[in-house]
């Protein structure tokens, strides 16, 4: 059955070079430098998918990226599988394997089509009014509607391809390689402007590279030999960068685009081993011309969409340029001359045209007349009224228009039979980049195109995407607009001798008529989603206006292809229907990318561990030798806890907290934040960002203090050290340090520039081993044996410079866990020798490493809160139950004047309480709500739980929380609903342990 | 993504700069003078202006220094850049 519909050589095709590629497993014949759909159709192959509603076959529509129908998964069930490929982007290569979406079980036989006789029933928001009721069946629905959506299948295996990033600056940047970016790109190289060209396709040139016709001329040459030699001077050029396969995803403002270089997606699976697959360009241009063309509009019939129905500008490419004919009895379908080009042309390569169907009523141009003495029949003020045939075209209908075109002169229908059908429905330039890059639109009521009106940085638009369609406009128009926005005084394209004797008459029709009620046809205008003409009228009269709601409610314009063909048309209805102007009614947001972008390629090498970067302490390579769990902390990676001999995390954390508290434990605190902070008035300037006072702290004494927000609310906490008289060193918590530093710098430059204060970071300075427990004493003692460690001297909250060995360290007496501790600080790269030391020293006590989570344990027994844990940004220091650390002395401090707001001062805001469960070994899950009955409903939450611990050291469960009113609420028996069960909880004090700070100097 | 001129380091992309909100909102002298509503008015009220708007940049993967911008929230374009404590420029 497969037929050879190769008709002729074509020097863009290497014949000699025969690839084999599979489609639905089965195996053709291409060769290179064919796309997916030239190969199919050389093969006789139209049927290539079926539709997203109503699961319609579908055919090759166009040539280029704006295909709606032919999108394909490559290499499935692999971990390289692809969906929603444009089967006319795809180069084919030895092993390609490509297999049609949206159909089961096949495409020649899809079970789904039975929705096309259903139509009648799937109206646009069909999905939204039917599945409304009842509310709670929702979860029902949505399960089989998310499975007969969407398009194609997204890989289950991570992508082993490589993908990259590169920044380019250029002067200026073209885009689009058709006729008029070369002209562009060799005006501005020749001009000593450091250029970048790029353009989707493979090859430079764009649609004029093929065009071959006797009555289209530059200097006597035919375009294409003329075009060709310019592409040849072109590549001389020095300061001028080409790049093909590479579209323009994103036109940003100042200038600022991203492309994708495809690099690899055209080799065979043997030559891409070890590639870069894509690229990412991230271009800053300083000027950027935009010479990005324009699509071919199709016409809107009744059953315009069947396979074999195609643009005439696709007909003519694949016959021009692929050397493919796309059907034996071919009919185009137009209303202006540009059909009559692709006819005489195919025409002349020995393809069949039987005929051309113009909804002009009198066109007569040198093409036309052309095609008549070809033989080719015109058909004058006809239009197609329907098409037939289920997989592929056999014969359209039309008949003859009646003078306003909205209906018929007479009922007289002639049928013709056809296997393709090229519609040539007029030209939409492609102002997508344009309309990204901030730029404005105009509307052109001759021929009712948009086109650039005011563009908003240093660009400007040429070519058809300028809205000059012919050979001769183009090349006029393009070479005086260089001049101006280069700023120069002559092109080597101002005096060409261009010959294009085309008529530019077009009528256009939004919606031809048909000879049945319009609810009775399918006119496609969306042809990706199915969406109808008669879709676009039903929201008209169900009351949408906006063009953005007609869109979305009847999802025109919004599949893969983002209605590139289609949306033109669903506004011209729109209009006509609503009857006002196109001009008026705009148009829907163009948004990037302009075609779609692998996530491949928008993450390029941040992928796995580069993801995100990880900082990590002196001490990691410890922490991994001894099997540490760890977590995420910030950007740190944090021991979390160090299971042994296949513990759980609640045994070995069960283990850590009570042999810290019993003789010696040892934390890894180096990625706490550390701010050195120094000037000679930094005294003053802690006063003002601390709630509690500051200037008597003496010289070698720590600090606990709390940062606020100027609204009040905790902000940050930590302990600072008065290393000298005008030296401090603050540390706050491991995730807020960069944002504590910037807020201080924001006070210090902004509010206080009289201060003299010098802020830095120094978090990765210093590495810091806190050594706790009965035994810490003794344990630091035998490193540091120089250093008096009785409490005259070194009191709980000072410090100490020392030496361990040579190695200088700040010795800190302060205490997270509430038992007697030190924090010793020495230059990072001693980092792990430090804590080596530690463990050594701590040996005959048993000196037990724990990580984060017994902390936060051993903390919680405490009642010491964690900033992020047990406040969330709503917080102040008064619902904390911490009024001890807010001066009622100090005139003012970052945060005072909020404390006094009416809503602050609220006795039944949240504040912070302990809670201990009745039955002591239940422990309560951190977030649970917190009520005080579970009748009547809707239930009363009077706060969370935000911290949850089993205790070894009470051998009961302990939990913090915030509830509304807590802190009266002392002894309060409440409810934690979970959802199968109540728990009875009390509230009692946050402080479950040790009260009274005994061990502290134990 | 726009270019931003800081006054300490010359022309750099937006990504090494942190935005500050609106310009020229003192932080009151006497906090404790104020009422409930004159303090309100510092804290939370912007005018989140669609047009020229006069706003705090801080190039924080940079000089980290603050300075001032004017900049049209329209189109994006930075019309004027000067100092912290200078007086904006008139527009």
């Amino acid at each position: 059955m497969s037929k050879n519909l190769r008709v002729q050589t074509s020097k863009f095709i290497d014949e000699t070079t025969n690839i084999s590629f599979k489609f639905n497993g089965k195996t053709y014949y291409g060769f290179k430098g064919d796309t997916l759909a030239s190969a199919l159709l050389s093969n006789d192959v139209h049927l290539v998918g079926r539709s997203f509603k109503y699961h319609r076959p579908r055919g090759i529509m166009t040539a280029g990226s704006e295909e709606p129908n032919a999108i394909v998964q490559t290499n499935n069930n692999t971990a390289l599988t692809e969906p929603n490929v444009r089967a006319t982007e795809i180069e084919i290569y030895e092993g390609l394997e490509a297999s049609s979406q949206n159909c089961w079980p096949s495409v020649k036989f899809d079970i789904g089509g039975i929705n096309n006789f259903l139509s009648p029933l799937l109206p646009a928001g069909f999905y939204y009014k039917t599945f409304m009721w009842p509310a709670n069946f929702w979860e029902k629905y949505e399960y089989v509607i998310r499975h007969s959506a969407g398009l194609g299948k997204s890989p289950k295996e991570p992508d082993p391809d490589i993908y990259d990033h590169r920044y380019i600056h250029c002067d200026v940047l073209v885009i689009g390689a058709g006729i008029t970016g070369i002209m562009a790109a060799k005006t501005a190289a020749k001009n000593n402007l450091k250029t970048l060209l790029l353009d989707e396709k493979t090859e430079l040139g764009g649609t004029t590279i093929y065009q071959d016709s006797d009555h289209i001329k530059i200097n006597n040459q035919s375009s294409s030999a003329w075009l060709e030699n310019e592409i040849t001077e072109l590549k001389k050029l020095n300061n001028l960068e080409i790049k093909t396969r590479t579209s323009v995803a994103a036109y940003h403002g100042y200038n600022y685009l991203l492309a994708r270089e495809n690099l690899t997606d055209h080799l065979s699976n043997n030559d891409k081993q070890n590639k870069i697959r894509q690229r990412l360009l991230k271009i800053r241009a300083k000027k950027v011309i935009v010479a990005t063309g324009s699509l071919e509009r199709p016409m809107v019939f009744n059953n315009n969409d069947r396979p074999g129905i195609m643009l005439s500008s696709a007909v003519k490419k694949y016959a021009d340029y692929y050397g493919v004919a796309t059907g034996q009895k071919n009919i185009f379908f137009t209303n202006n001359d540009t059909a009559y080009e692709s006819a005489i042309s195919i025409n002349n390569k020995g393809i069949k045209v039987e005929a051309i169907v113009d909804i002009r009523e009198n066109p007569n141009s040198e093409f036309t007349k052309e095609a008549e003495n070809l033989g080719i029949k015109i058909y004058r003020n006809h239009t197609v009224v329907d098409t037939h045939g289920y997989k592929k075209l056999n014969n359209i209908s039309i008949m003859e228009l009646s003078k306003d075109g909205q209906s018929f002169a007479n009922s007289n229908i002639i049928t013709l039979d056809c296997d393709c059908l090229g519609m040539a429905g007029g030209w939409t330039p492609a102002v997508h980049l344009f309309t990204q890059s901030g730029g404005k639109l105009k509307f052109r009521d001759e021929d009712q195109v948009f086109i650039p009106n005011k563009y908003p940085s240093d660009q400007v638009s040429v070519g058809s995407c300028n809205g000059d369609f012919e050979l001769d406009e183009i090349i006029n128009n393009t070479s005086k607009s260089l001049k101006e926005f280069l700023n120069i005084n002559k092109t080597d394209f101002d005096n060409l001798d261009v010959q294009c004797p085309k008529d530019k008459e077009i009528r256009n029709i939004w919606l031809l008529p048909s000879n049945k009620v319009l609810g009775k046809t399918k006119p496609f205008v969306d042809y990706q989603n199915d969406a109808t003409a008669k879709d676009i009228k039903l929201a008209l009269r169900e009351g949408f206006k906006s063009i953005e709601h007609v869109k979305r409610y009847t999802t025109t314009g919004m599949g893969t292809d983002q209605g590139k063909l289609g949306n033109m048309h669903a506004l011209g209805i729109i209009a006509d229907t609503a009857g006002i102007k196109v001009g008026e009614l705009g148009t829907t947001t163009f948004r990037p990318p302009y075609t779609p972008l692998t996530f491949g390629t928008m993450v390029g090498r941040n992928v796995g561990e580069y993801f995100d970067a990880f900082r990590r302490t002196p001490m990691n390579d410890w922490h991994i030798e001894n099997k540490a769990e760890f977590e995420n902390v910030g950007q740190w990676k944090r021991a979390w806890y160090y299971p042994q001999n296949n513990e759980t995390m609640h045994d070995a954390v069960q283990r850590e907290s009570k042999a810290a508290r019993d003789s010696a434990g040892i934390l890894d605190a180096s990625t706490l934040g550390k701010i050195d902070i120094q000037g000679t008035d930094a005294s003053e300037f802690l006063n003002r960002v601390y709630t509690n006072a500051w200037s008597k702290l003496a010289i070698g004494k720590c600090r606990y203090g709390l940062m606020l927000n100027e609204d009040g609310m905790v902000y940050d906490d930590g302990v600072t050290t008065r290393l000298e008289e005008n030296h401090y060193i603050m540390t706050t918590t491991t995730g807020g340090a960069a944002n504590v530093l910037g807020k201080l710098e924001d006070y210090l430059q902004t509010e206080w520039p009289e201060l003299d204060v010098y802020l830095s970071s120094v978090t990765d300075h210093y590495a810091t081993a806190s050594v706790c427990g009965p035994n810490s004493k003794k344990i630091l003692n035998k490193i540091i044996p120089d250093l008096d460690l009785s409490d005259e001297n070194f009191p709980h909250m000072s410090f100490k410079n020392a030496k361990i060995d040579n190695i200088k360290c700040r010795v800190m007496r302060i205490s997270f866990t509430g038992e007697h501790s030190y924090e010793i600080n020495v230059q990072a790269n001693f980092g792990k020798s430090l804590w080596e030391k530690c463990m050594d020293a701590g040996q005959e006590f048993k000196i037990t490493p724990y990580g984060t989570e017994t902390m936060h344990l051993l903390r919680a027994e405490k009642g010491f809160i964690i900033v992020g844990q047990d406040t969330d940004g709503t917080m102040t220091p008064i619902d904390l139950q911490m009024d001890w650390i807010v001066s009622k002395k100090k005139y003012d401090f970052i945060g005072k004047r909020s404390l006094y707001r009416s809503d602050t001062m609220k006795e039944d805001r949240k504040q912070l309480v302990g809670l201990i469960t009745d039955n002591p070994s239940e422990v309560l899950e951190e977030g649970a709500q917190i009520v005080a009955n579970t009748n009547p409903t809707p239930v009363e939450m009077l706060g969370h739980v935000t911290s949850s611990y089993y205790s070894p050291n009470l051998n009961k469960s302990i939990a913090l929380a915030v509830v509304r009113g807590g802190k009266n609420m002392m002894g309060r028996k409440l409810i934690i609903a979970m959802e199968n069960k109540n728990i009875n909880v009390t509230i009692v004090d946050p402080v479950f342990f040790d009260k009274e700070n005994v061990r502290l100097n134990a | 993504m726009f270019l931003i001129s800081c006054p300490y380091c010359g022309v750099r992309e937006q990504s090494e700069f942190k935005a500050g909100g609106e310009a020229h909102i003192e932080r009151p002298k006497q906090p404790t003078e104020l009422s409930d509503g004159e303090w309100a008015e510092y804290l939370f009220m912007r005018k989140n202006i669609k047009g020229i708007q006069l706003e705090r940049w801080n190039h924080a993967h940079g000089c980290r220094k603050w300075f001032n911008a004017v900049r049209d929230t329209t189109n994006d374009e930075i019309k004027a850049i000067y100092k912290m404590g200078e007086k904006p420029p008139t527009i």
